[in-house]
């Protein structure tokens, strides 16, 4: 069952058009995350279900409710939208404490004094704040006010909360460790999350499906974590997603040859009548050895880095770079010199039309 | 209650923005339409050649060349004043450099025809003490001075009004770059040179602006004008209106020409913001960063304790002698006689305080009267700056417009357009009640009002709000529980801003007072005028006395505050 259906929405600033045509939905009790290059309009997307901004055009439901319908002119206001929302840069009240920016979401409610008070409590003792609840922002840090946002955020029940960039604004520890936080309390509570941000990491590690947002405010691809990682859709995903290591690859006839050279590609091949490919793979998925099965090459360089060995190859005048750690190339003898020659092989390539992926890296 | 509620709170937005207009359509815009509307349209018809002709009017002329020839003076002379106390506490190694500068404040919260009162006790051509002292013990065959003349009034707004200047200057001074003037003196440029071309150059924008807005100020002051000017014939606009109006008990020929001359007013009051707005947006700033330098400074060396004793000089002759005569004058038994122990008393103070009816009601009803103001001036410009600065509604265009207004609109035109407003044409007759003072107030000191608070909305953060409405607040719920407390200081700086001067406030209650709707200002002035000058000094002391200790809790929360 879908808790978000957003269908044909489109939004624009002046000239500036953000979105057009969008469609997208969001499982019950999934962690979605929404990614995408700053400035691709993800933000606007959370705003525009979260009722802060109404779309020019399209239909947003949630659970079943239309909430945002231009030709209807329906428009319901944020507060009745039963949502918890945690914003970058924490929104927590600086004149209460930390207790009555927790409490104030059942205040609204006009919930009973006890039923408050233990609610509360719970909740700033789940998000780890125990002992904290009389402290006022001030006194707080960056990673503690998070937590009280997310407390203030949770203590409804709501059964849907968008986190728009959470964490950008802690440090490279806290955020780890939020993280891992979100996506248990996620579990523990059993609610919703539509989580927004630009950092690939984040959103592997949290989500259950992402959606991956081009500059122009397009969803390229959802999927898993892993779909999108393993399958990039296309040439943006691929960048995206951080696999920077390609070799170009050429088509004569039925044969797909390395660079300038006649080696042929030992491994699967893509389908398609293009004559100019780009193959792509991650670092790790490189590996090398003296001999053996794989494609032909010169160690142009070798770098000593401490507990790496760092590799630039020549492939038929392809350059590509590996690495391996200091002690198996000891043990397995592939501490190489520059000159030498070595075997190459791919645990997996992703293939790409070369104009497609040049189109992509110059936007 | 994490469900969806379809119910739609809609409207709360429009709501606002509609109010928000209407109280400055009511209370500004309306009153100022009234005005031209009155200027222009005679008998059914457009008339410009009838405005015209009133201008041509000899006395309506002499009071606009008056008024240009005082604001002229005032404005050469207050930039002068300004600009060189401003270098001097600033870029010299002048001794006392931050008691000068606090002292060269004080004239701000000081209220002009109070002083202008003090200046004609002391140089009124026959009866004024110093001109006295100089004829009597001196051999002196006629007056030294005579404050009734155009350079009396110049020079005396010019001591109440410099601080606009100095203000602007000293802030550029001190904010501007010294690596601007080092490299031109590494360049090999003399002291002289680099004053004349980098210096000067850069603070030009600050000069002018705070130049313009004593020229603004100076036409439309009533004050030291009708203290100062009224015995010698000498009227500019504002006093004009005022005579006109008072004189005639607001019959038609008196309010056309008072409109036509206020319409004046507000045409030259808008090209002057205008031409403060140009100057002050013409990037010559950039070269004045955000920034705090410690500036050159320059080694006055022999003119170190001359220029010193110069100030404190200027600062007893001007501040402290009107303030102590006020006061000697206000314990005098009766105005006449010396200033000796045994003629010296408290009684008047105590006079007007407790048993003197026509006093104890002024006071009474400046504090009731600048307490309501300030406390409904306070509500409708949070609530009006909060459209500006934080609402995305469609017809704010206007309201950002109107929100313009007050800021332009001198006392006098405020207080002539709520007679027209407020005198029963459209079913409301307030005049001779308290509650047309009250709206004139309103109107004036809403500019101070949308100011301070506009400054405190910019510092509350969309995302605090946001959250509240995610949180299921509604926008009234999130103005109350999350705007309103965290813009708590600059609405207690608005109700100070407006409190205090409205307490010594003259220019407009003066054209709309009765009988028993006296303020204090107006009581001063109306027992100046009557010939009651002792009771009228102590009450002027008693003025003084309420501002300063206001100020003081002002100075003293804004520093809590950190405003």
């Amino acid at each position: 069952m879908d808790i978000i259906r957003v269908e044909g929405v489109a939004k624009s600033y002046g000239q500036h058009q953000v979105h057009k045509n969008l469609t997208l939905a969001i499982k019950k009790g999934e962690c979605f995350t929404l990614l995408g290059p700053s400035g691709c309009g993800k933000t606007v997307l959370l705003r525009l279900i979260a009722g802060f901004e109404s779309p020019d055009a399209g239909k947003i439901y949630i659970d079943d409710t239309l909430v945002s319908d231009v030709t209807h002119r329906l428009e319901i206001p944020p507060e009745n939208r039963g949502l918890g929302i945690v914003f970058q840069d924490y929104a927590v009240w600086p004149h209460m404490t930390v207790f009555e920016n927790v409490a104030y979401p059942l205040k609204i409610a006009k919930r009973p004094k006890e039923e408050m008070r233990e609610r509360v409590m719970k909740m700033i003792d789940i998000v780890g704040m125990h002992e904290l609840d009389k402290r006022l922002p001030s006194e707080l840090s960056g990673g503690q006010q998070q937590r009280v946002a997310l407390a203030r955020a949770l203590v409804g029940n709501p059964s849907l909360m968008l986190l728009d960039e959470p964490l950008s604004n802690l440090d490279a520890n806290l955020r780890e460790e939020m993280r891992f936080e979100i996506k248990e309390l996620q579990r523990k509570l059993d609610i919703t999350v539509l989580y927004v941000t630009h950092d690939q990491e984040i959103g592997l590690a949290i989500s259950d499906r992402v959606a991956v947002m081009n500059e122009t405010g397009e969803i390229q691809q959802i999927g898993t974590p892993w779909e999108i990682f393993e399958q990039p859709i296309n040439p943006f995903v691929f960048h995206f997603m951080g696999i920077a290591n390609s070799i170009e690859v050429r088509r004569e006839n039925s044969a797909y040859l390395v660079g300038n050279g006649q080696q042929p590609v030992p491994w699967k091949s893509p389908e398609g009548d293009t004559a100019h490919w780009i193959a792509g793979f991650r670092p790790s998925d490189v590996q090398i050895a003296r001999d053996g099965e794989g494609l032909r090459g010169i160690v142009r360089r070798a770098n000593f880095l401490g507990a790496m060995m760092d590799y630039l190859i020549e492939i038929d005048g392809v350059h590509l770079r590996t690495s391996i750690e200091t002690h198996r190339a000891l043990s397995e003898n592939l501490m190489f010199k520059t000159g030498d020659i070595c075997t190459i092989r791919f645990l997996n390539l992703l293939w790409f039309e070369a104009d497609k992926v040049k189109e992509a890296a110059q936007p | 209650m994490s469900s969806i509620k379809t119910k739609s709170s809609f409207g709360v937005a429009q709501v606002i923005l509609f109010l928000s207009i209407a109280i400055l359509v009511i209370v500004v815009a309306f009153p100022v339409l009234l005005i031209l509307f009155n200027a222009f349209w005679v008998n059914d018809e457009f008339n410009f050649a009838g405005a015209l002709e009133i201008i041509k009017e000899p006395q309506t002329f002499q009071a606009l060349k008056n008024s240009l020839i005082i604001a002229t003076g005032t404005t050469i002379g207050s930039t002068i004043v300004g600009t060189f106390f401003a270098w001097l506490v600033t870029r010299t190694d002048l001794p006392h450099k931050t008691f000068m500068k606090s002292m060269f404040l004080v004239p701000f919260m000081l209220p002009s025809f109070i002083g202008a009162l003090a200046w004609k006790m002391l140089l009124s051509p026959n009866a004024g003490f110093i001109n006295q002292f100089f004829i009597q013990h001196l051999g002196f065959t006629g007056p030294i001075f005579n404050i009734y003349s155009y350079i009396g009034i110049s020079t005396v707004e010019v001591m109440y009004l410099f601080p606009f200047v100095f203000i602007q200057v000293c802030g550029a001074l001190e904010r501007m770059d010294p690596t601007l003037e080092e490299s031109a003196r590494i360049s090999g440029a003399g002291l002289f040179t680099i004053t004349r071309k980098i210096t000067i150059p850069l603070v030009m924008p600050s000069i002018l602006s705070g130049a313009l807005l004593i020229m603004l100020y100076s036409m439309a002051h009533f004050g030291t004008v009708a203290v100062l000017g009224i015995e010698n014939g000498i009227y500019n606009i504002p006093t004009l209106i005022y005579e006109r109006i008072h004189q005639s008990g607001g019959s038609f020929d008196a309010i056309r020409t008072g409109t036509v001359l206020a319409t004046v007013l507000v045409i030259s009051a808008a090209i002057i913001i205008y031409a403060q707005r140009k100057i002050l947006g013409s990037g010559h700033y950039q070269i004045i960063g955000g920034k705090s330098f410690r500036p050159m400074e320059l080694k006055l060396r022999g003119l170190r304790m001359p220029l010193m004793i110069f100030c404190l000089a200027y600062i007893a002759f001007t501040i402290v002698l009107p303030t102590v005569v006020i006061f000697l004058v206000g314990s005098l038994k009766t105005y006449g006689l010396a200033f000796t122990f045994d003629n010296l008393s408290l009684d008047n103070y105590k006079f007007i305080l407790f048993d003197y009816k026509v006093t104890r009601d002024a006071i009474f009803n400046s504090v009731t009267l600048g307490f309501t103001a300030a406390i409904i001036t306070m509500f409708a410009g949070v609530m009006i700056s909060y459209v500006i600065v934080k609402m995305k509604v469609r017809g704010k265009g206007i309201l950002e417009f109107l929100g313009m207004l007050p800021f332009s609109v001198p006392g006098s035109v405020i207080a002539l357009g709520v007679i027209l407003a407020w005198s029963g044409q459209f079913g409301i007759n307030l005049y001779n009640t308290v509650w047309i003072i009250l709206v004139a107030y309103i109107a004036r000191y809403m500019a101070f009002s949308l100011k301070a608070n506009s400054a405190a909305l910019e510092q509350v953060h969309d995302s605090l709000v946001e959250a509240s409405r995610a949180c299921g607040a509604t926008m009234w719920q999130s103005l109350r529980d999350i705007v309103l407390p965290l813009v708590r200081p600059g609405m207690l700086a608005a109700f100070f801003l407006i409190f205090l001067p409205s307490l010594r406030e003259l220019t407009v209650s003066i054209m709309l007072y009765a009988p028993t709707t006296r303020t204090i200002g107006v009581a001063i002035y109306t027992l100046n005028e009557d010939g009651e000058t002792v009771i009228s000094a102590a009450l002027a002391g008693i003025a003084l006395i309420i501002i300063i200790l206001g100020q003081s809790v002002i100075n003293h929360f804004t520093k809590k505050a950190g405003v």
